[in-house]
């Protein structure tokens, strides 16, 4: 997009021949700068769209509001951790925490409130010791050279431990939050569940970050190449660590606004999000090698996942099958890029 | 005139192993100044301590007239001294123009990128260099081009010293004559110049002075006009090399058979219509610029990726290949010219690698006998003088040189009839090079069939009997005798001239 925008000035400035020149240059360039950035994002845009139409016909409920908000539902509050998911992909990490860390914030928010705390500030301590805990997995991978994997592994166990611990292993009931609170995860601002709201604005915020920022740059070259980005004068390990908070902070918020929405703190909850958010992710075009991913295509890969899944629903497939086929799409998805991938390469180290 | 960088007595260790003894080194504002030295003489050790890499365990660095201390990469630019890396370092999912900047972009205050401006002055800076859309993946680049952004990108700081540390591994001679072109204009504009090459003929081209380092000791700085490149090599291995390039063998004319022959060979749309004939006895260069096909032909002949059309014999017999694997059974290997990459498993023993091809031999009942495999090892590295404590040390362990012996002893285990070896001398020393010279000369004296792939053409003519050059993925013509000349190669090579008929005669005569 910013490359569109940009060359347009440039082309008026020069004399006509050049002029013509330079515009199809700059038109051959522009294409294929879309064509490589747009691919993935156009392609999901397609088969979302595709979907949406073949289950207009299949179900009379699909094309309802009542649906989609459904939809959108569903996939909102999981979406915000595949944002902080993505941003940590990028920079070469990966995070198998993120589900108990929700279900960690959840806990910590719901029983300082329990004690007689306010909500608000039951919420901002669990979100920041949420971030604590990506501050920490960042620190370990930094510092002791440890693989993000191994450390996440780890940090979901201990989540999950702290989890059971605060709670004694029962669910807690938090049916006296206020109604302000509660207004987070259950209220509507004109008829807009206000949860999806919340989530469109920190995906278009991060979106635009992520794009359009010096410091989400260089967390692109660390996860591209870590020694490149060292040769240029960046702090790789100070960009890992903050994407590990980042990824951290926003699971806690996921966890606040679950919390709201049920009304309850279960230490069982979250189990196998990370792999629902990594899927989400890599569907939207994020490397587990790190270097690539945008957040606009996470949350398309969120939302065909949700999609998919809430048409087997209406269509009465057994509930056995949701997890195959949805399984089938990320491999199908994945090797359709990696294979478009392989001949744009090829095609290109050969002219 | 006072020196803009001087190094004094610097010492360093990785463990056990003391990689810099002391070393020193002055360099003139506007000057070039090669250092030389075989693998491990501690040349990049140096080059990585003065880039801010790793700092020294003792001893100064005396930089614009007040000594320094280089704690980071960051640290180095900001005085002003740039490296560019001999291994590439580029973020290839990432343009062409924000690889070139990035520095800058690491110094900018402001939050928000100006992506524009980015372009701009990338284009700027590439210029000077070759034409590359700035917009492009670098992963999406051939290896010369992203050496070249990688070169564009230390450019871009505002140096007062520049360390090139191998730039024209991967270039063509055409575009390492533009990268010459741009160190005689940083010269000009007094920036001093650190220039580590293997390549002979280049330093004395373009260096002022060289100073040689062997075995992390200094050894000696000399005015480049004083000296001769056999003084030079001499200082370097510490003993006299007599000849760098075996004998060519001289009854090869015409009569000998053929080992292998390649007929109208194409793949999907790059390579086309190729034919030439591998002679029993001989050494067959390939030559021909980097995307010429050179490495594409070879992995199409031996099975690695896909051919269209036409047809390999050996010795007559016609090959079926479909796989690498087959090609290895019917004893035709492969070489890889990414030595690190695809060549050797770095983390493995030597005698890991060497038995990597053929573990049959050296197993029983799907177990590895360790024994046999060691005995066998040791046997393959004493046929080609590999020089390791015990076959048991990673290959991660080994010089370059040492490095590519391994990986040659890997394809000898298996007994091929022929072999493709693709740059074979990339990244070695000049002892171990002439070493590997003399070893492809005796396996093609033994029988054995062997084609060589180069970038350096005095090694092509120097090594081989006969070369084939290739243009644009056909065969644009071959040279033999006194035809053996850097300007006829050249000149096939860049499609300014093209001997079709002498193909085209040959596969009539045949």
């Amino acid at each position: 997009m910013t490359s569109v925008k940009a060359l347009k000035p440039e082309t008026k400035t020069k004399n006509e021949t050049q002029n013509a020149e330079a515009t199809q240059l700059n038109k051959g360039v522009q294409n294929r700068m879309l064509g490589i950035f747009k691919a993935r994002e156009a392609g999901l845009v397609a088969i979302i769209l595709i979907i949406c139409i073949a289950m207009s016909f299949a179900s009379p409920y699909f094309l309802t509001w009542q649906n989609f908000r459904a939809m959108l539902l569903s996939f909102s509050i999981e979406g915000i951790v595949v944002v902080g998911m993505t941003i940590l992909l990028i920079v070469g990490g990966i995070d198998l925490s993120v589900g108990s860390v929700v279900c960690l914030a959840m806990v910590i928010g719901g029983k300082l409130f329990l004690m007689g705390m306010d909500p608000w500030s039951a919420s901002l301590i669990a979100i920041l010791a949420c971030g604590f805990i990506g501050f920490l997995m960042g620190q370990c991978v930094t510092r002791i050279g440890l693989h993000f994997f191994i450390v996440s592994l780890a940090f979901m166990v201990i989540a999950r431990g702290l989890s059971l611990l605060i709670t004694k292993g029962t669910p807690q009931s938090l049916f006296t939050l206020p109604p302000s609170f509660k207004f987070i995860g259950q209220g509507d601002i004109a008829g807009m569940p206000f949860v999806i709201i919340l989530f469109f604005a920190l995906v278009v915020f991060f979106d635009l970050l992520l794009r359009h920022s010096t410091i989400f740059r260089k967390v692109y070259y660390t996860g591209s190449n870590e020694k490149a980005a060292l040769f240029s004068g960046i702090k790789t390990k100070r960009i890992k660590i903050l994407c590990a908070t980042l990824c951290g902070l926003l699971s806690g918020v996921a966890g606040v606004v679950y919390m709201a929405r049920f009304g309850a703190a279960t230490p069982q909850f979250g189990i196998g999000m990370e792999l629902s958010v990594i899927a989400a992710a890599v569907i939207g075009g994020a490397s587990l090698n790190g270097g690539s991913g945008t957040i606009f295509g996470a949350v398309l890969g969120a939302a065909l996942l949700s999609l998919v899944t809430s048409s087997l629903i209406l269509l009465d497939v057994p509930v056995y099958w949701q997890d195959i086929i949805r399984g089938l799409i990320l491999l199908v998805a994945v090797s359709a890029d990696h294979l478009l991938n392989r001949r744009k390469r090829s095609a290109s180290a050969k002219s | 005139m006072q020196p803009i960088l001087e190094v004094h007595d610097i010492h360093k260790s990785f463990g056990p192993v003391q990689a810099l003894r002391g070393v020193q080194l002055s360099l003139m504002p506007g000057e070039v100044h090669a250092l030389m030295g075989e693998n491990g003489a501690g040349k990049s050790t140096l080059m990585n301590i003065l880039s801010g890499v790793f700092p020294p365990d003792q001893g100064r660095i005396h930089f614009k007239g007040r000594d320094i201390i280089l704690s980071d990469p960051a640290k180095a630019q900001a005085h002003g001294i740039g490296l560019v890396h001999q291994e590439i370092a580029l973020c290839p999912d990432i343009s062409v123009a924000e690889n070139i900047l990035m520095a800058a972009t690491n110094a900018r205050t402001s939050f928000l990128m100006n992506d524009r401006e980015l372009r701009e002055r990338a284009k700027k800076v590439l210029a000077d260099l070759m034409p590359i859309p700035v917009d492009e993946k670098v992963g999406n680049l051939p290896i010369a081009s992203q050496q070249i952004v990688e070169i564009a990108k230390a450019l871009t700081l505002d140096c007062d010293v520049l360390i090139f540390d191998e730039p024209t591994a991967a270039l063509t001679d055409s575009e390492a004559e533009a990268l010459f072109r741009i160190i005689a204009d940083l010269k000009a504009r007094n920036i001093g110049i650190i220039y580590i090459s293997h390549r002979m003929a280049e330093i004395f081209a373009i260096s002022d002075r060289i100073t040689v380092f062997r075995d992390g000791t200094f050894i000696d700085t000399l005015m480049t006009e004083d000296t001769s490149p056999d003084e030079v090599a001499t200082k370097m291995v510490g003993r006299e090399i007599l000849h760098q390039f075996p004998a060519k063998n001289p009854d090869l004319k015409g009569g000998m058979s053929s080992v292998m022959s390649v007929r109208e060979l194409s793949d999907d749309g790059f390579l086309k219509d190729i034919s030439f004939d591998l002679r029993e006895g001989e050494v067959l260069g390939l030559g021909g610029l980097i995307g010429a096909g050179r490495s594409e032909l070879a992995h199409a002949i031996c099975g690695l990726s896909r051919k269209t059309t036409g047809s390999v014999a050996m010795r007559g017999k016609p090959l079926n290949i479909e796989s690498y694997a087959e090609s290895i059974r019917n004893g035709l290997v492969y070489l890889s010219e990414d030595r690190k990459g695809s060549g050797v498993f770095l983390d493995l023993s030597i005698a890991a690698n060497i038995t990597a091809l053929d573990l049959r031999h050296v197993s029983s009942k799907g177990f590895v006998l360790q024994r046999e495999e060691e005995k066998r090892a040791e046997e393959l590295g004493r046929l080609l003088s590999l020089r390791c404590a015990h076959v048991s040390q990673p290959v991660s362990a080994l010089s370059g040189g040492n490095q590519q012996k391994v990986a040659i002893a890997k394809m000898l285990s298996v007994h091929p009839d022929i072999i493709i070896f693709d740059e074979p001398t990339r990244g070695v020393d000049v002892g171990a090079k002439s070493e590997i010279y003399t070893i492809l000369r005796n396996l093609a004296s033994k029988g054995v069939g062997v084609l060589v792939i180069s970038s350096e053409m005095p090694e092509l003519i120097g090594l081989c009997d006969r070369i084939i050059v290739l243009h644009e993925g056909r065969v644009a013509g071959e040279v033999e005798d006194e035809n053996m000349t850097e300007e006829k190669i050249m000149k096939l090579a860049s499609g300014l001239s093209r001997q079709n008929a002498v193909v085209k005669e040959r596969e009539l005569a045949s």
